[in-house]
C-alpha cells in the first residue's frame, strides 16, 4: 500500500513516542499532535498505558485550568515525558534558534522568538526536533543564536533534551557525550547523499542507512480513520488537505480495478 | 470602578511599564485605538508570556520603547510586521525572554518578593542578552547548582478583556489564570468585558472560583466585542480573515498608517 510521506511522518513520530504517558504539543503543530493521537490510538488498541494528549491553544485537547503557566509547571515536575521543538535554524549540537539570523538584537531575519524553549528543552526528558524542512539554512553548523541548548555543561541542572530529528528527508538519534546527530533512517525516495548535501554540519549514520519503515496496514487504517476525525476538530486544515492527498492516492488504484 | 473604554485608556501615562495578555487569554482589542489616540510614549511592554496585533500596534504607531516578550506572532497570519521593521531598523528595545521566565518575574511580583527562581536558561543567549537575571548558586544544594534569578516584575498597569463583570468592579477570568497573575503583580488593572451584570458575581460559588476580585481593579468598561479581531474564550473565535488583513496591510509603514486611518474607530476620541 502507498503510503503518503506526511504520513510516515506521523506514524514515525508514535513511534518516537512509545511509552509515553503525557505528551504535550504546541500550537499550530498538526503533524505531532497526529503522531501523539496515533500512539494513543494504538495503545487503547493494544490496552497498553494510557496516554495523554494536551494541545496547547486548543480547547478540546487542553485539561489545563491554571492558565499558560501550567504547562511549564507540570513539565519542572517531570509530568510532561514528551515535547516537541522546531527552529528556525538548528545546528550540529543540536542547539536552536527560534530568534533570528544575523547579530542580535538587530537581526537580519527575526522570527517570532524563543518562547518556552529555553525551559522545556531542560526538563522534558522526550524532545523530539521537528522540522519538514531540510535545508542547509535551517541545518546550519552553528545557530546565529542560542534559544535553546542541545547539552549543557556538568553541574547544570538538565533531565530533558533532544531526544530524536526527524524531517522530511530523515529521522535522527542524539549521543549527547558525542554532541552529535547519528542518521538512523532515510525515508524512502531519499539518499544518504541528498541529506548530507541538505545539512550543514557533520552527523554520524551507517555506510548504507535503513530505510525509515512505513506503518502496517492495521495502524494505516487507524491513521486514516480515527486519526484524521479527531485531528479534524483541531486542525481542519490539514485534516482536509491530508484527506485530499489519500483520496488523490486512491484514485488511479480504482481507474485500474 | 464602571466607566468608558475613552476614561479607561485616559489613565495609561507615558513612560509606563504595562502588561498585555497572549492572544487566546482575552486582549483588550478595544483599548487599542483609544491608547494610540492618547499619543503616548516612551512604553515598556511586557507580554505575557507572548504577543501579537496590540502589541504590534503600538509599536507601529511609535509608542513603545522597550519590549519584553518570549514571541511576538500573529500565529497562522506569520510575523509580526511592526515589530519586524522595528528589530531591523533598532528602534525598539528588545528583552527577549522565555514564557516560564515571564510568569516567574509576575510570580515574585504576585508575592511581593524580589525575586523568583528557574530551571533552563543557564548556556542560551537569552540569558547573556538579560543582564537583569543572575545566576545564583542554590543556597539548600550541597553540591554545585546553578540556578536563573528572575527579578520580579511589577507593570504599572495590566490591561486586558474578559467576559464579564459585575457593578462592584469584581471580574470573572475563568480559568484563564494569567490575567489573574496580571493583576496581582501590577499596581493598576483595567478591564473592559463583553457585560456588566447586576448581581455580585461572588455571591454564586460556581462562579467565585473563577473571579478576580474588584480588589485588584482600578476600573472596568464594558466593550462588546472588545478582544476583536481576536477570539474570546468562551464567546467567539478569531475574526482569521481580519488578522490575515492586518498582517498584510501592515507590511509597510504606508500600510500601517492607511489600517489605522480606515478604522471605524474613532482617533480624536481623548484629546
Amino acid at each position: 500500500m502507498t503510503v503518503l510521506p506526511r504520513e510516515r511522518l506521523i506514524y514515525t513520530i508514535s513511534q518516537l513516542l512509545d511509552g509515553v504517558r503525557n505528551v504535550a504539543v504546541g500550537a499550530s503543530s498538526p503533524i505531532p499532535a497526529a503522531g501523539a493521537m496515533l500512539l494513543r490510538a494504538l495503545s487503547e488498541k493494544r490496552g497498553t498505558q494510557r496516554v495523554r494528549i494536551s494541545i496547547l491553544g486548543s480547547v478540546e485537547h487542553n485539561f489545563f485550568t491554571n492558565g499558560s503557566v501550567e504547562l511549564f509547571d507540570a513539565a519542572g515536575q517531570g509530568r510532561i515525558d514528551a515535547f516537541f521543538l522546531g527552529g528556525g535554524q538548528i545546528d550540529g549540537q543540536a542547539n536552536i534558534n527560534l530568534v533570528g539570523t544575523g547579530t542580535y538584537p538587530q537581526t537580519k531575519v527575526r522570527w517570532p522568538g524563543s518562547f518556552g524553549s529555553a525551559y522545556l528543552y531542560y526538563v522534558v526528558p522526550r524532545v523530539i526536533l521537528f522540522r519538514e524542512e531540510h535545508t542547509p539554512r535551517v541545518f546550519v553548523e552553528k545557530v546565529d543564536f542560542i534559544s535553546a541548548p542541545g547539552t549543557s555543561d556538568e553541574g547544570v541542572y538538565r533531565t530533558g533534551g533532544p531526544h530524536a530529528l526527524l524531517t522530511s528527508l530523515g529521522k535522527f538519534s542524539f549521543d549527547k557525550q558525542k554532541k552529535r546527530f547519528r542518521l538512523e533512517t532515510v525515508h524512502p525516495g531519499h539518499t544518504l547523499d541528498e541529506i548530507k548535501a541538505a545539512t550543514g554540519f557533520s552527523f554520524d549514520h551507517d555506510a548504507v542507512p535503513k530505510p525509515t519503515p512505513d506503518p502496517d496496514a492495521e495502524t494505516l487504517a487507524l491513521l486514516r480513520g480515527r486519526v484524521l476525525t479527531e485531528l479534524a476538530e483541531t486542525y481542519p486544515d490539514f485534516a482536509r488537505g491530508l484527506t485530499a492527498e489519500i483520496a488523490a492516492l486512491n484514485q488511479p488504484v480504482a481507474a485500474n480495478a | 470602578m464602571i466607566t468608558s473604554v475613552e476614561k479607561l485608556a485616559g489613565l495609561v501615562t507615558s513612560g509606563a511599564k504595562i502588561a498585555l495578555p497572549v492572544d487566546y487569554a482575552g486582549v483588550s482589542m478595544a483599548m487599542t485605538r483609544p491608547l494610540i489616540a492618547r499619543g503616548l510614549r516612551d512604553l515598556h511592554l511586557v507580554c505575557v508570556p507572548t504577543g501579537g496585533i496590540q502589541p504590534d500596534m503600538f509599536i507601529g504607531a511609535g509608542m513603545v520603547k522597550t519590549i519584553e516578550t518570549s514571541a511576538m506572532t500573529l500565529g497562522e497570519a506569520g510575523g509580526a510586521p511592526c515589530f519586524g521593521r522595528a528589530v531591523q531598523q533598532g528602534s525598539v528595545k528588545l528583552m527577549d525572554a522565555t514564557c516560564p521566565a515571564v510568569h516567574a518575574g509576575f510570580l515574585a511580583s504576585q508575592k511581593g518578593a524580589p525575586f523568583a527562581v528557574m530551571r533552563g536558561l543557564i548556556g542560551t543567549d537569552l540569558l547573556a542578552n538579560r543582564p537583569d537575571w543572575k545566576i545564583i548558586d542554590n543556597p539548600f544544594s550541597e553540591d554545585k547548582d546553578p540556578i536563573v534569578a528572575i527579578p520580579a516584575i511589577r507593570p504599572d498597569f495590566a490591561i486586558f478583556h474578559a467576559p464579564l463583570a459585575d457593578r462592584f468592579g469584581n471580574v470573572w477570568i475563568g480559568r484563564r489564570r494569567e490575567l489573574g497573575a496580571m493583576a496581582y503583580a501590577s499596581a493598576t488593572t483595567l478591564v473592559t468585558v463583553e457585560r456588566v451584570v447586576d448581581d455580585n458575581l461572588l455571591s454564586d460559588e460556581k462562579m467565585a472560583a473563577g473571579v478576580l476580585p474588584a480588589l485588584y481593579i482600578e476600573a472596568v468598561a464594558e466593550a462588546k466585542f472588545g478582544a476583536k479581531p481576536y477570539g474570546l474564550w468562551g464567546e467567539y473565535a478569531p475574526d482569521t480573515a481580519e488578522i490575515m488583513r492586518y498582517a498584510g496591510e501592515a507590511r509597510t509603514p504606508e500600510g500601517f498608517a492607511a489600517y489605522l486611518a480606515a478604522s471605524d474607530r474613532k482617533l480624536e476620541t481623548v484629546a
